[in-house]
């Protein structure tokens, strides 16, 4: 049996939809929000190598520009993932709690 | 029909780990689920050819931010069991979302395949991935590479800055007033007499 595009693409899919349903089901928990938005960030990344590694050369576009893009998406995830912490420390400081439905102090 | 296999077993695997992170009891079980999704995901990538980002997936991930959220949950003194509480009432919703989500790219995805029928073949370089890898980023993206060092960066800086705090009432020192102290306020040259002492 031979293992195409489609199904990592099927692979990422399904990851993508359980990242999307962990924010929806999780919503009190900011940081199983967080993993959740790094398991969609994932998706997108298997999705970008996949499109590589399985594209046709075609002249004047190297494959492999899929998997830099993915360094890119890994670089400003961890960006993310640092500034988004370093938010909920200090919350967690302020307010001693991390409820997502306490965070209402500027009234949105 | 390894290849096959193979890709199974880890499909699976981070499938199982990903709604494990989501449905964990603990917060700390999350992390370890997610570091078992990113390692699956990066066996998946090697198998698709793609070494470089696969270790580095391994590395950014494992290495970093699973330890960096390791660490907040640790440190959060909070009561995530409580936390925990309203997970079956959201669930109905969160269920259709990812229904609709799930449908909706199983149908582009159908109607991609349908529609196309030129066959997808891995391509097999002659140079290694981390070879080409290198000759594209350090020349087309040169530029993009660039921002993305500065995006570290404003992170790091970001990230610092929210997280470091001043006391009031602890005894510090003044590193500023520490370097500009000259020799003539450190140092006092004094000429004792035999027997007298400094008085």
């Amino acid at each position: 049996m031979l293992i195409g595009l489609h199904h990592y693409l099927i692979v990422a899919a399904i990851l993508f939809t359980i990242g999307v349903f962990g924010i929806f089901v999780n919503r009190k928990n900011v940081i199983i929000i967080l993993m959740c938005v790094e398991l969609i960030l994932l998706a997108v990344n298997i999705n970008f190598v996949a499109f590589s590694t399985h594209m046709e050369p075609v002249a004047g576009a190297d494959p492999i520009a899929g998997q830099i893009f993915a360094l890119f998406i890994l670089t400003v995830a961890a960006a993310e993932a640092a500034v988004g912490l370093a938010i909920l420390v200090v919350y967690f400081r302020n307010r001693g709690n991390i409820a997502v439905e306490d965070i209402d102090l500027m009234k949105g | 029909m390894l290849i096959a296999i193979t890709f199974y077993l880890l499909a699976f695997t981070a499938i199982a780990a990903a709604f494990m992170v989501v449905a964990a009891r603990n917060p700390v079980h999350s992390v370890m689920f997610l570091i078992l999704t990113f390692f699956a995901a990066a066996g998946l990538f090697i198998l698709m050819g793609a070494e470089f980002i696969a270790l580095l997936l391994v590395m950014v991930y494992v290495g970093a931010v699973a330890v960096l959220f390791l660490f907040v949950v640790m440190m959060l003194d909070v009561d995530f069991v409580e936390l925990k509480q309203g997970f079956l009432s959201y669930l109905p919703a969160g269920l259709i979302v990812a229904f609709i989500i799930l449908a909706e790219m199983i149908m582009v995805g159908a109607a991609y395949f349908s529609g196309a029928s030129k066959t997808v073949v891995p391509t097999d370089p002659e140079t290694s991935n981390l070879e080409r890898f290198g000759e594209v980023l350090y020349t087309d993206y040169a530029g993009a590479f660039e921002a993305a060092g500065l995006v570290l960066l404003v992170a790091m800086i970001g990230a610092i800055v929210l997280t470091l705090r001043e006391r009031k009432g602890v005894r510090t020192q003044n590193a500023m007033d520490q370097i500009a102290r000259t020799r003539e306020e450190g140092v006092e040259l004094v000429d004792v007499e035999p027997g007298q002492g400094l008085g």
